[in-house]
């Protein structure tokens, strides 16, 4: 078996799947704490499903390189519905709710009229659930992937501590001065470009996935915020590299694989968790 | 000067005012508790002091050198901690955020600090366990803590014995009262605890229908103390 993986990744193509994988599933777990504890998980989902209206919008408009409408709208989105959850009468997660669900519908039904596409629900399936196209990508997308990725690592690393703050007290955090609105607006924006990075990965149903399932699964074993943010990362990159690599050699949908495995370390950390519960010290 | 002081001040939210015409201030030592019924505004009048909204009318100012950023804040806690996975070290350093400003990491002297300050509510032998997985009281302790490392002179308390057993409460005030009287640091604690603030404070404000603030003597005797006791079936006089 090792063979066959040394042989494919003589392939540069696989190997940028490789280098690209690893970067997303890195950057969608870092903020995946923040995420969960702060109730934002739900954001991540109403998001990814903007996204998709926008791949559809994009397409259609025939783009070359629709990431550059997709991430703007998606970041723009991620910023209305930040505002309306604070602010509006209509209750926050009602309101995510009509912007996702809008976009889905909106996006497929511009689809079905505007395509050119021979093979419709062919495209919708390999948005909405991930596709081949992580092993197609040139070059340049790679790049602006990578660039992208170090910028949020880089965000992250920087504000670490605020976001610490900002997730765990708001109230006391805004009584000392932090700018509170500010952060959120942040973590909000690196989000939206965290999902638009996502979905060439494991495509727009199954984002949350790739956010919330190393994040839990850290919280189930570890303590401190510092060593469950360092533990869902390292779990997401593991998980990752581990499912593009069964789908290239099983020839199973790389988005779902990659899901697939998380799901599998989220519970054998359940377990982990049992167990040290129930032994004496341990807990 | 006086360290706080509220002049002629208006509250409430969306210009529907809660309270109004409150007016009193806080000098360096005091012991002030702010007592009333529940939605007479006491939770906004504190949010208004510490700068989470505005106040709708009146001025509130610092003296004595002290910055609204520098209120040592003890709120009341939030669904999203029950469940937070964070070493009480963590959550005590967070309290220095205000000193940390835009520097993205804390300093060698704000971490002192915190140990400092952890050592001082006998959290040192906690300090690596997990916020979650403590007692209500530890639990207090750590936000005290916390609320310690933003102030070195006023504390603002938010009901902070609500949901501890009495032998925690009692343990609770104790710890308070030592800050005030052999730290020298003013407290203004919410409660509606009126017998424990009567016990306490050495100032009270009575919001509500009508306002009372003056010492705890004059409280003692002012006719809207003695309907609230009476009311409250408070027997602690």
């Amino acid at each position: 078996m090792i063979e066959t993986i040394q042989m494919y990744l003589q392939f540069p193509l696989v190997r940028y799947a490789l280098i690209v994988g690893v970067l997303i599933a890195l950057c969608s777990s870092l903020l995946g704490v923040t995420l969960v504890l702060k109730r934002f998980s739900f954001i991540g989902d109403g998001l990814s499903h903007v996204a998709f209206g926008a791949m559809a919008i994009a397409g259609i408009l025939h783009l070359t390189n629709d990431m550059l409408f997709v991430m703007p709208a998606t970041i723009l989105c991620a910023v209305l519905l930040l505002r309306t959850g604070q602010h509006t009468k209509i209750k926050g997660d009602a309101a995510i709710a009509m912007i996702s669900v809008g976009a889905l519908a909106i996006g497929y039904l511009l689809l079905n009229l505007f395509t050119t596409s021979s093979n419709l629900s062919g495209d919708v399936c390999s948005t909405l659930f991930g596709s081949a196209s992580i092993l197609t990508l040139t070059q340049a997308e790679v790049w602006l992937c990578t660039i992208l990725s170090v910028i949020v690592v880089i965000i992250f690393i920087l504000f670490y501590n605020k976001i610490f703050a900002v997730t765990f007290d708001e109230d006391f955090a805004r009584a000392a001065g932090t700018r509170v609105e500010a952060y959120n607006l942040l973590i909000a924006v690196v989000i939206a470009v965290i999902i638009v990075l996502a979905m060439n990965l494991v495509g727009s149903l199954l984002i949350s996935a790739l956010i919330i399932f190393p994040a839990m699964s850290a919280m189930r074993v570890f303590r401190s915020f510092r060593s469950v943010t360092i533990c869902s990362a390292v779990l997401s990159v593991c998980c990752a590299l581990t499912g593009i690599l069964i789908s290239i050699i099983a020839g199973t949908p790389v988005g779902s694989t990659i899901v697939a495995v998380d799901i599998g370390a989220f519970l054998v950390f359940c377990a982990i968790s049992r167990v040290k519960r129930r032994s004496p010290g341990g807990g | 000067m006086a360290l706080l002081t509220c002049e002629n001040v208006a509250l409430g939210y969306d210009s529907r005012v809660v309270l109004s015409g409150v007016s009193f201030e806080v000098n360096a030592g005091d012991y002030l508790c702010i007592v009333g019924e529940n939605g007479s505004g006491k939770s906004t009048l504190m949010k208004t002091i510490l700068g989470l909204q505005k106040p709708l009318d009146g001025v509130i100012s610092f003296g004595d050198g002290l910055r609204q950023t520098e209120i040592g804040y003890l709120p009341q806690q939030t669904i999203v901690q029950k469940d937070f996975p964070a070493t009480v070290r963590e959550i005590v350093l967070s309290g220095c955020q205000a000193r940390c400003g835009r520097r993205p990491f804390y300093s060698r002297e704000e971490k002192r600090l915190a140990t400092d300050n952890m050592e001082r509510l006998n959290l040192s032998p906690i300090a690596n366990r997990c916020y979650r997985e403590l007692s209500g009281g530890q639990q207090q302790r750590v936000l005290l803590a916390r609320a310690l490392c933003a102030t070195r002179k006023l504390l603002v308390l938010d009901e902070p014995v609500s949901g501890l057993d009495p032998r925690v409460t009692a343990e609770m005030y104790a710890l308070i009262r030592r800050l005030n009287r052999e730290d020298g640091i003013t407290i203004l604690m919410i409660s509606h605890d009126i017998a424990a603030a009567i016990q306490e404070a050495d100032h009270i404000l009575h919001v509500g229908h009508e306002l009372f603030f003056g010492t705890r003597e004059a409280y003692l005797r002012s006719p809207s103390a003695r309907r609230f006791l009476i009311t409250e079936g408070g027997d602690a006089v």
